[in-house]
């Protein structure tokens, strides 16, 4: 198994420290299983009269994946690889103006009793 | 340009701002300035990365934001609040096909990510991680698109089932784990393909035998999956931005799935088997219908029961939003609370057609979220009520679920309507509800029936009450 860029410096680094490396994969499942646990906490404390805004919002939130697709999109040489970028960057882009728009549009009718 | 370390500070500020934006929705008073605070994470996420070496595409790029942020924009401002479930299903799978695109096109360019070896070859790790964005991302694309199509009506919403339809579907999980195994080992274009084909396929085929009844679980569901499907995106990219964005999404969709199927008394298991909401139960049921005597009355009376209440609960079912009758209910409220009557709204998790679709709709109609409350907070007060006014809900409030240990929704919470002193049920006939059961509540002598269509009912107790 061929480790990438990065892991390939780690070890050379940490190697000459005496330590073994860690794979950048694992420091991202790190992050993952965190992040799921602050997902866990903060999604309960939502109220449930707001969960279909939460649906929404967290629609264009899902949208981030706009980051892989400009990477996608980026180089200037036109190819398949980008063409389908560009198309995923136009489907992302629908969705966090959409999913944000009509979350705030939601948001902006629950009112108090005057 | 900035630097990596800059680049990564960026990302994790706007990390940050995404969970300041779920923390915002606790309450409806921080939960618009939640929003921006989202608006401006994804923000500074998108500007971080346009900015960067990598992205030179400037025309093309900005181009595909005009269009699909326009058509994004449109949208979420005509669309009717009814028809919340089927966008939210519809966006789901725009970004379940997004992840696809992205997914294919980093196997053929994987030096454009930074993912390729020196024989410019996907590594191992990368493999397996764009097998999981790929079929994940797949199969949200289709099952939203069916779940769409169900919710919108463009598809029956009846749950298709046919003979070995659970062995088709492990043959095709089964298979479509060979050919990502295949893909991961050779790292070559078939089996990807292979495997992303059949990944769309079990989408469809996954989704087609839950019924109707069943799609707020399945859109929380797809919810889920999105989140993940960014969440593998991420892990390609190596990005922990998209893996927190991701996560956070897809702990949400999970929570809301969980909810809705406690509320339905079932478990996500028995839902994704589908096939609940046949004729059967239908049929069983029919026999019982209109042979027992209720007590029915006109909206004149029902409006001198609730005139005269000291506390008055209603309780709103997606009836109420099909016969449009929210803005007449709201009048009716106002009249109420104006003549010294306490009002308030009694919500079962289940009432609309996807998580606090009903509170959405009331908001709607301006009715203040304060006098709007969740089964738990209310359930205590129903035996000090007066009046409780069911409109167009029923599996929700039939006692059967307490009472009766043979009926398919026994153990499912309910509103404890039938506590409370009268009870007047606004109804257009006897008719079983989703569930396909007859309802006990409607038959007490406690209760009277108001056989009319939601909005001309409410009508006639506004002009019966002034």
């Amino acid at each position: 198994m061929s480790l990438n860029a990065i892991t390939a410096d780690a070890v050379s680094t940490v190697a000459s420290h005496g330590t073994s490396a860690v794979d950048p994969v694992v420091f991202s499942f790190t992050v993952f299983v965190l992040a799921i646990i602050v997902g866990y906490h903060v999604v309960w404390n939502v109220t449930p009269a707001l969960h279909t805004p939460l649906m929404s919002v967290t629609n264009a939130i899902s949208s981030i994946v706009i980051v892989g697709a400009l990477l996608a999109a980026g180089p200037l040489e036109m190819n398949l690889a980008t063409v389908l970028g560009l198309i995923a960057v136009g489907l992302a882009s629908v969705n966090i103006f959409g999913g944000f728009m009509v979350t705030q549009r939601m948001l902006a009718m629950f009112k108090k009793r005057k | 340009m900035l630097s990596a370390n800059m680049v990564e500070l960026a990302y994790l500020l706007a990390a940050v701002l995404i969970i300041f934006a779920l923390k915002g929705l606790a309450s409806p008073e921080t939960a618009r300035r939640g929003n921006a605070f989202g608006m401006l994470g994804l923000g500074i996420a998108a500007l971080v990365t346009l900015q960067m070496d990598a992205v030179q595409n400037y025309t093309w790029i900005v181009a595909a934001i005009a269009v699909g942020g326009l058509f994004g924009g449109v949208v979420a401002r005509k669309v009717p609040m009814t028809h919340m479930p089927q966008t939210v299903a519809f966006m789901h799978s725009l970004v379940g096909l997004a992840a696809v695109m992205i997914a294919v096109s980093a196997f053929l360019d994987p030096v454009a990510y930074g993912i390729a070896n020196v024989e410019g070859g996907l590594y191992m790790a990368s493999r397996v991680e764009l097998f999981l964005g790929t079929f994940i991302g797949a199969i949200t694309f289709t099952a939203s698109l069916i779940a769409f199509g169900k919710l919108h009506g463009l598809l029956s919403g009846k749950p298709l089932v046919f003979a070995g339809q659970h062995q088709l579907n492990l043959l095709l999980g089964l298979t479509m784990l060979a050919a990502g195994i295949m893909f991961c080992v050779t790292g070559e274009m078939l089996p990807f393909m292979m495997m992303l084909v059949i990944a769309m396929v079990l989408g469809v085929t996954l989704i087609v035998p839950i019924g109707g009844a069943d799609m707020p679980v399945i859109v929380s569901m797809l919810n889920s999956y999105s989140g993940w499907a960014a969440a593998g995106i991420g892990f390609t990219l190596g990005n922990n931005m998209l893996i927190i964005a991701g996560a956070l999404v897809g702990s949400s969709g999970a929570i809301l799935s969980y909810i809705m199927c406690k509320a339905m008394n079932r478990s996500l298991f028995n839902v994704l088997l589908g096939g609940f909401g046949g004729d059967a139960a239908t049929a069983s049921a029919a026999g019982a219908v209109g042979q027992r005597p209720v007590h029915s009355g006109a909206a004149e009376d029902a409006a001198f029961l609730i005139k005269n209440a000291r506390s008055v609960i209603i309780v709103p079912g997606y009836g109420l939003a099909v016969a449009r009758a929210q803005h007449v209910l709201k009048e009716l409220v106002e009249t109420l609370l104006a003549m010294d009557v306490q009002v308030k709204f009694a919500i079962h998790p289940v009432a609309g057609r996807m998580p606090g679709h009903m509170n959405v709709l009331l908001a709607e109609a301006d009715v203040p979220y304060d006098i709007v409350f969740e089964m738990d907070e209310i359930n205590p007060e129903f035996s000090d009520t007066d009046v409780v006014l069911v409109i167009g809900a029923n599996d929700v409030t039939n006692p059967a679920s307490k009472t009766d240990p043979s009926s398919p929704i026994y153990g499912m919470p309910i509103l404890d309507v039938s506590k409370a002193e009268h009870v007047v049920v606004i109804k257009r006939s006897l008719a079983a509800g989703y569930a396909g059961l007859d309802n006990d509540l409607f038959y007490m002598d406690k209760t009277m029936m108001l056989f009319d269509d939601a909005k001309k009912a409410c009508e006639s107790m506004l002009q019966a009450l002034d």
